[in-house]
């Protein structure tokens, strides 16, 4: 009875310990040197690893980082305080930060904008876009089905179920761009975090035009153009222009909107 | 012709996953795209074959000659886990492409239920040293076939329209279940 508990006792140990040495002796052995440096600037990358800054997860571009390859500003989900962390680690520039948010540039969804057909395929905004450009009369504008709002790795893209308009929640979206990205039509669109005033239509048709499929698109009227005090707007294709670096968000443009187009966010 | 039964066996009739309902953790886990699941199917393979071996070793040349078999679980995951642990560091050394693949699928191995199950299986079938690595492979690539094709169903599922109260987990059992029906189909093979 005893002997039995004694050589359990002694070959398990045994065991746990020859184990424990092989273990040692390979972790020493097979020792892959890494900079401590990299393990530092990994700890201040937010670790979500998105893939926003074009590198595959945060441990990649950590490695970038410290080889120079990158600045740590190529996240955007970064905060000022930890981008000088990582400056005095690297001791080299971390380059400016300018936070970004992303905005859904067409509100003409449901049913303010006309579809030339009733799409009844996959609900995938890249499969709706195969047949015929998509179901909207209007081919510059957001079809709702949602490929942002999958592809983004912070759950900040909602698609309001009443309106069927999709919202960006600013509190939780990073600004990594990989919506930009995702959307087939190009409506989605990196902007300053600060800026307030957007326009919210892409189309480049004419005022009549747009006025027939859509009430909710731009006209190109140009009303906003004439009201902006700090001259920040400028008329490219029938679309306003707005110069984020005059812009003062004062809101005077969208008090005089028409179609309401361009709006705060 | 033995060792050609084992294999029929072991991947289609004895379905580590579908059948004996071992190692079902992963299998909903990593199942959610193909690559993942390619990813931890080839790491599954890799420690269950070595596995196999080294387990039979402890059972055969430790356990048994000294009279203490009731040691078999705790004996078993000690080495499956010392195994893991000096792969992975093996690996990261010798061949960080590999390693790179394998990465974060190997120590998720340390503990699976499907591993410890066809270590301790070749212990109660009686298989010789050869056998047990043969059933310890092929094992491994059954349970990476139900992987896979759960995989593949997975995706196809992300794009079609589902029952809001079915959507995610439930619909995935679901599927799994039918799988597991599909599966059973097998028995009666040989």
């Amino acid at each position: 009875m005893f002997d039995s508990i004694l050589i359990s006792i002694l070959w398990l140990g045994g065991l746990g310990l020859i184990f424990g040495a092989v273990l040692a002796y390979a972790a020493k052995k097979f020792e892959v040197p890494v900079d401590p440096k990299i393990q530092q600037i990994r700890d201040l990358l937010p670790g979500a690893n998105c893939g926003g800054c074009g590198y595959a997860g945060c441990d990649d571009l950590a490695r970038a980082v410290n080889s120079g390859e990158a600045k740590a500003s190529a996240c955007s989900a970064m905060s000022g305080d930890k981008l000088t962390e990582i400056s005095k680690i690297t001791g080299t520039d971390s380059g400016d930060l300018q936070k970004k948010k992303a905005v859904v540039m067409c509100s003409g969804v449901g049913e303010l904008s006309k579809r030339k057909f009733k799409y009844h395929g996959i609900e995938n905004c890249r499969e709706a876009m195969i047949v015929m450009q998509g179901d909207k009369v209007c081919e510059f504008g957001c079809m709702g089905y949602g490929t942002c709002v999958k592809a983004c790795p912070s759950n900040a893209i909602k698609i309001d179920p009443k309106s069927g308009q999709v919202k960006v929640d600013e509190s939780k979206c990073t600004g990594c761009g990989i919506c930009e990205k995702a959307c087939p039509k190009k409506i989605i669109k990196l902007i300053p975090a600060d800026q307030k005033v957007q326009i919210f239509c892409k189309s480049i048709r004419k005022g009549k035009e747009s006025k027939e499929i859509c009430s909710a698109s731009c006209i190109g009227c140009g009303l906003c153009e004439k009201q902006c005090p700090a001259g920040a707007i400028k008329m490219a294709d029938n679309l306003p222009v707005i110069d984020f670096e005059k812009c003062t968000n004062c809101g005077a443009c969208t008090e005089k909107c028409p179609t309401k187009a361009i709006r705060k966010v | 012709m033995r060792l050609l039964l084992i294999i029929v066996s072991a991947v289609l009739i004895n379905n580590f996953v579908l059948v004996q309902f071992l190692g079902i953790c992963p299998f909903l886990g990593v199942t959610k795209k193909v690559e993942t699941a390619i990813g931890m199917g080839a790491a599954v393979i890799f420690v269950m074959t070595l596995a196999s071996a080294i387990t039979y070793v402890v059972q055969y040349a430790i356990l048994e000659k000294f009279n203490i078999p009731f040691l078999q679980t705790i004996a078993f995951i000690l080495v499956i886990a010392a195994l893991v642990q000096f792969v992975e560091l093996v690996l990261k050394k010798t061949s960080p492409s590999l390693y790179q693949a394998l990465g974060v699928y190997l120590p998720l191995i340390t503990t699976n239920c499907a591993v410890l199950g066809v270590a301790i299986l070749n212990i109660n079938y009686h298989y010789n040293f050869i056998e047990s690595v043969v059933f310890g492979a092929a094992a491994a690539v059954g349970f990476t076939l139900a992987l896979i094709l759960f995989a593949c169903i997975r995706e196809r599922m992300e794009y079609s329209p589902i029952p809001k109260a079915l959507e995610g987990f439930p619909i995935a059992l679901i599927s799994a279940a039918l799988m597991s029906i599909a599966f059973m189909g097998f028995s009666g093979l040989i």
